[in-house]
């Protein structure tokens, strides 16, 4: 393989990472405490408030529903108002940041559902407010789950960032479509292929090692 | 102390499921440093009746007075400051897996507002006065039972208490361990004063531990008193069944197999005698067997003290026949002796 090829390579994948990063940093601001607040707002929980808990549900669950490549396209006027361009990798990322922020939403949601009910009850039992069973108690006590739970949606951005090539998103998928499918490369297409093993092999070991870190439930394991 | 009055509590009807009442008419007090137990079985309404305390509930009517604040009154920021004078521990302790020992103990300090200097301090008395000072830096995953209790005491007395309330907090450990954690209790409501209201529904915890004792049935407070008089005088049907629980006056299972209804030749008349109060059980079998003069047999007994009085029932076989049986029947019946006729065995 050339030298130009392999920058090539370097490139897209630099421009991947740095997509998925900034997605998934944004996505994770933004769905915590979605995930958050629709874990603890159904009727009689912390933040009881069913109607709002119901529409959330609604509106998450609708752009889980959206297929990741048509709503690249339907929210091309969103993403040039955010990013003045609907072409390239920064404006990539507002596509990958709003499909990821309702996915992590839903995996915080589960995770924090998963912390026994009763240790609500004892923090309430002891005077704390509800904002500080969230930050003592609730989000402690499910971090591991919220570790898998990161880690799981990184790995998906990886897989959504090979799609915005489409709109001019550049990248790895998009290196793999253009040289390796449209011009017939399939040495480029198995080294993109073979990057994006090793990504997510990475991130998933990383999370995985993290997880079992700040795990003390099981601590003999 | 705490005070419950004309307090009800009714669960609405959700979904399917119809509204439940689970506490109805509940008018009692709890004096400042004493001991409660309130027993009751499952779903009798005794949960509910703890969270009324600590304001985790709302009663639907009445009021719930604590320390002479009404605590059923009580929301938001006022409320959770009450809450930090009334602690809780719970059945399965409800630590938190992510901290150590010494942490969980000072979550509520933490919460309370105190800073990292005095938490560091009040944790390590609070680690000594229940025991496990060595354990401090452990986490829960690495602690027994009785351990993890008493982390759960500890992180309750953070705050300094006058009230504990305990919700089943022994019902997961077995005997020694439990009798270890109640031993730990009262030494609590003796040093530091602590009024100690637990629930429970075994009795042999209330005779343990707790002076005052209330009987939950129904969502109605059924029987209360001093554990000592509702112990020799239970009046009420479930504080008998939950009694003969603690004091075995159940015919042991090869006694009853052989028991028959008929008089049997040359066999023996069953009696089961209540042994209750100062007077002892212990010289009836001798005096019986005087009046009679006949071997009374001695089947099965189980005495205990409780609160200073004797309690707990013999089975007597009396031999001789019907007549001598119509006799130790009258004779005991004359010295004011709780008997009934079982049956026979040969």
């Amino acid at each position: 393989m050339s030298r130009e090829l392999i920058n090539l390579i370097v490139q897209a994948t630099g421009e991947s990472l740095f997509m998925v990063s900034v997605a998934a940093l944004v996505a994770t601001i933004l769905g915590l405490p979605l995930g958050i607040f629709l874990a603890t707002s159904r009727k009689g929980e912390l933040f009881a408030a069913p109607p709002a808990n119901g529409i959330l549900g609604v509106i998450v669950n609708a752009a889980r529903s959206t297929p990741f490549i048509i709503l690249v396209v339907a929210i091309i006027p969103f993403t040039r108002l955010i990013a003045g361009t609907s072409i390239g990798s920064g404006a990539a990322i507002v596509p990958l940041t709003i499909a990821a922020t309702p996915f992590i939403a839903r995996l915080v949601e589960a995770a924090i559902r998963e912390v026994d009910g009763g240790l609500i009850e004892t923090a309430s039992s002891f005077g704390a407010s509800p904002l500080q069973i969230v930050f003592k108690v609730l989000i402690p006590e499910a971090l591991p789950g919220l570790v898998l739970a990161l880690t799981l949606a990184v790995v998906s951005l990886l897989g959504y960032s090979a799609m915005v090539g489409a709109v001019g998103g550049g990248g790895l998928g998009d290196l793999g479509i253009r040289y390796g499918y449209q011009r017939f490369m399939p040495e480029m297409m198995l080294a993109v292929v073979v990057v994006l093993i090793a990504l997510v092999q990475t991130v998933q070991t990383a999370g995985d090692y993290l997880a079992r870190r700040v795990n003390r439930r099981l601590r003999n394991r | 102390m705490i005070r419950f009055e004309g307090v009800s509590k009714v669960y609405p009807a959700y979904r399917d499921k119809p509204s439940v009442h689970a506490l109805q008419a509940i008018d009692f007090a709890i004096a400042r440093g004493s001991i409660t137990g309130v027993i009751g079985r499952s779903g009798a309404g005794k949960s509910s009746l703890v969270r009324l305390i600590n304001g985790l509930e709302k009663p639907s009517t009445g009021r719930v007075v604590v320390d002479g604040r009404e605590i059923s009154a009580l929301a938001g920021r006022e409320l959770r400051l009450a809450q930090r004078s009334i602690g809780m521990i719970f059945q399965h302790f409800n630590l938190l897996s992510s901290r150590t020992a010494a942490d969980n103990i000072a979550l509520p300090l933490e919460i309370a507002g105190w800073s990292r200097a005095d938490i560091a301090v009040r944790v390590e008395e609070l680690l000594a006065l229940v025991g496990i000072a060595d354990k401090s830096g452990r986490y829960p995953s690495e602690l027994s039972g009785g351990q993890k209790q008493r982390i759960g005491i500890a992180r309750a007395l953070a705050t300094r208490p006058n009230v504990l309330l305990s919700d089943e907090a022994t019902s997961a450990l077995d005997p020694q361990t439990t009798r270890a954690i109640l031993d730990l209790l009262a030494n609590i409501n003796r040093e530091l004063g602590v009024t100690i209201v637990l629930i429970t529904h075994e009795m042999s915890v209330v005779r343990q531990l707790a002076k005052e004792v209330a009987v939950i049935d129904g969502g109605h407070v059924v029987e209360r008193g001093h554990v000592a008089d509702i112990f020799t005088h239970p009046r009420h049907s479930v504080t008998q069944a939950f009694l003969s629980e603690v004091i075995g006056d159940s015919v042991p299972v090869s006694l009853a197999s052989r028991l028959s209804p008929q008089p049997i030749v040359s066999g023996k008349a069953v009696l089961r005698v209540q042994v209750r109060g100062t007077e002892a059980g212990d010289t009836v079998v001798a005096r019986l067997s005087r009046e009679l003069s006949h071997d009374v047999a001695l089947l099965s007994a189980r005495i205990d003290e409780i609160g200073g009085q004797h309690i707990g029932s013999l089975i007597l076989g009396i031999p001789g026949g019907e007549a001598t049986a119509k006799q130790a029947l009258a004779y005991l019946s004359q010295h004011d002796i709780l008997v009934e006729r079982l049956g026979y065995v040969a």
